[in-house]
Order: C-alpha cells, then structure tokens, then sequence
C-alpha cells in the first residue's frame, strides 16, 4: 500500500506492506538511519520520534497508521545551517552520552518532555524518562541536560 | 520482529467499524493505539487476517460529565486522561492509575478502551475502574449495550466483548470526595505490575481491586467485605490474597505475589484513610 509521511518538512512516499512498522519506514524506506531499533519491544525508548509533536515509540507503531501525519526524527531537530538544536547542544556540553546508541531516541524523548512542561524538577525529570534505557551514563548528566534546557 | 501479513482497512465511522467486523468476523481484529496488540502480533501470538484500524474516529476521543458520572470515549488516550481536570478531580484514582502506565511515550499511543477490550490481569487500568464501579459500553449489530465493569472481564486476555462488537465509551461514578491510592509495585519505572492494588473509600463504602492476582483483573471482595464489617487497614489487608490465583513466573512466585497484595492493599487503606 502507498504510506506517505511527511518526515523532517519532507514528503516520503513508499509502496510497503502494511505491516511495514513505522522504525522501518523511516529506516528502510526514507533512508534515516539515526532512529535506532533496541528492544524492539516499546521498553528501551531508542527508536523514539516525535509524531505530530508528540514523542511516540516508532517500533510499536505501524506505517499505516500514521499515513499523512508528521514524523520528526533526530535528523531533522538541527537547522540546516548545522546548528543543534537546544537540546542537542545541551546533550554537548553535559556530555550526556558514552556509547550514543540511545542517544537519539533520549534526545527526542527529552525534546518532547521540556516541550509538554517547561518547569520541570530533577524528579520530574527522571520520571518523565522512565521510558528510555540508557546503559552506560547512569542518567545523571543526561537528566542535568534536560534541566539545563528547562531552566534556559 | 516483523508481524504476520494481514490486510489493513482503516475505517472513519463507528458503523464502518462494525461493518467491518461482521464482514470479518473473529478474523478481524480492531486497532486502536496498538500498545498491546501489535506486540503481539509481533511475536506472532496473534495473526488476525484483518487489522480494521479505527484510530481516526474522533467521535470517539472525549471527556464529559453527565449527571453525577464521567463518560469517557474508548479512544481517549492515557496522556489526555492523566491531565484531565474533569478525571483528576472526579475519579483521582484513575488518573493516577493511568500516569503509572508504561512511560510517556507509551501513554502518548495508548487509549483506555484497548487497555481494557485487551482484558490483561496485568494492566493498570481495569484495576481502577473495578475499584471505581465502572461500566462499559459497547457496540454491536443490534445496537448498544451496557456491561458492568464486574461483567466484563471473563478470562486471560478474554472479555464478554462479541467478535460483531466494538467497545465504545466508558462510565465511571464521579466520587469528588472520595479518597483512594494506587500501588504499584514493579522493578524497573516502566514495567508492568508485578503485584498492583487500587483502593478506594468513599462515604463508608470501600472499593478494592488487584493487578495481576488472577487470570483475570480481579476486585478483592474478601477485603471490601472486612471493611463493611468494621476491620481496620491492618485486618483488612490479610484478607487480601483470598479467592486469587495469581502465576508464578521469573518476577515472583505465587507465595510472594499473595505477600505483595497484602502489603500494597494495606498501603493502600491507609492512605485512603482507613
């Protein structure tokens, strides 16, 4: 069936089946790699896009479902000059990553939560970020990036 | 992991819904957020020939308040009935609920009609709405019918939904003065409940519900029945793991399970003021 997406202020059409979940998509179909695929299973949060604003998990979500709506992935938060995004200069500064592989799902789930609440505490914070598994920082300098982006 | 193949047909009516079923029948399966189902399907331990999508059925998408009572569309999702002012203030005990499911991300896709037509013992939410004497409507090729909450589930993953019928809106008693908690008890923030428990006092009447204790959401009569006699949080609480049947698995055994449900629901009574 014909899925057409508008992923990063670009059309995407592609002929897929309609199991075709929407990580696949973006992945397979649109050629963006920077989602990543963990659990597959809607637990670890690295496949997280925003969807019509809102952050969703892109493994539990068929193409089909979403056809016609916004999809904005970690490649489209920068400007195109190459600037980050707040939240990905934030990322920079408090070095909140090691390995990188949740990373763009963390960023996008962090975009999402400063977003829906501009005044957030450290517990809201870590609450917020129950769903995005990071294996390697202990989260500290990912949350003081989150605030550093909420208090500015 | 990738599904079975299926044919997907996106309907934009409640009646194209039905349509659909009674075209279908028991191949056929509806789709809302998709947070249950599709992990399923992902594992192939379901393989419906027909995914009939109804995700674009606004009219389905509301909460109001009539006459003493919430009425709330099966295609609300969590995150707008977490935050809702009418929700928080009329039945706290399922806002609360509903904030403990999954994570943001989960709760943004999620509505509380697929949490509760998936009939998990596991989930968050019929546990509140047994506690708050909720009543469900569905849909069907003769028209609506209305099933208590107590009704509604009959067994693992089974509810008294027919295959030709569609869940459409929820009822939930609006309790204002009401006092209650909800407890959870998981290892990881995100996980479902190993044990869980819903409490709510209201006026002298107590309604008392546990997550994952049976095969299906299950509502503690036992412990309601303590209070109706006069037991106090602790004396009701031991009553708690009566009449269940809960599993063991790689989280707790049966022992420990029945031991979670008498230490949550005490916690619970206590902090709905018993």
């Amino acid at each position: 069936m014909e899925i057409t997406l508008n992923i990063n202020g670009v059309e995407q059409s592609h002929d897929v089946e309609p199991r075709t979940l929407l990580v696949q998509f973006i992945r397979e179909d649109a050629g963006l790699t920077g989602t990543n695929i963990g659990c597959d299973t809607s637990s670890c949060g690295a496949c997280t896009v925003h969807l019509n604003g809102e952050s969703i998990k892109s493994c539990t979500v068929l193409a089909a479902q979403v056809d016609g709506m916004q999809v904005t992935t970690i490649e489209g938060l920068a400007q195109t000059d190459g600037t980050l995004h707040p939240m990905q200069q934030a990322f920079h500064e408090c070095h909140a990553l090691q390995c990188g592989y949740c990373t763009p799902g963390m960023v996008m789930a962090c975009v999402s939560l400063v977003e829906e609440n501009q005044n957030l505490t450290e517990s809201e914070v870590r609450e917020g970020l129950e769903g995005n598994l990071c294996r390697c920082t202990g989260y500290h300098n990912i949350v003081k990036a989150v605030l550093e982006v909420s208090e500015a | 992991m990738i599904p079975a193949n299926f044919d997907y047909l996106r309907v934009d009516s409640v009646e194209g819904a039905l349509n659909a079923l009674q075209e279908h029948g028991d191949e056929a399966k509806l789709i809302a957020g998709g947070h249950s189902l599709l992990p399923l399907m992902k594992f192939r331990l379901s393989a419906p020939a027909y995914l009939v999508d109804i995700n674009r059925l606004d009219e389905l998408k509301y909460v109001k308040d009539e006459d003493g009572q919430l009425i709330i569309g099966a295609l609300t999702r969590h995150c707008d009935i977490e935050s809702n002012s009418l929700i928080k203030e009329n039945a706290g005990l399922l806002a609360s609920a509903t904030h403990h499911v999954g994570d943001p991300q989960v709760r943004h896709r999620g509505t509380i009609g697929g949490a509760i037509a998936h009939g998990d013992p596991a989930s968050d939410i019929p546990s509140a709405l047994l506690a708050l004497n909720a009543t469900v409507v569905v849909m069907g090729p003769n028209g609506t019918r209305e099933i208590s909450i107590d009704d509604f589930f009959v067994g693992f993953l089974e509810t008294d939904l027919k295959e030709d019928e569609m869940l459409t809106q929820i009822k939930v008693p609006s309790v204002p003065d009401a006092k209650w908690s909800f407890q959870k008890f998981n290892r990881r923030a995100q996980d479902w409940a190993i044990v869980g428990a819903s409490v709510l006092v209201n006026n002298g009447q107590s309604g008392v519900s546990l997550v994952n204790m049976h095969s299906t959401p299950f509502r503690a009569t036992a412990v309601e029945d303590a209070i109706a006699g006069g037991a106090d949080a602790q004396e009701a609480s031991e009553q708690a793991a009566i009449g269940t049947e809960p599993t063991s698995d790689i989280n707790a055994s049966v022992e420990y399970r029945k031991h979670l449900a008498r230490v949550l629901i005490k916690r619970g009574l206590k902090e709905a003021g018993l």
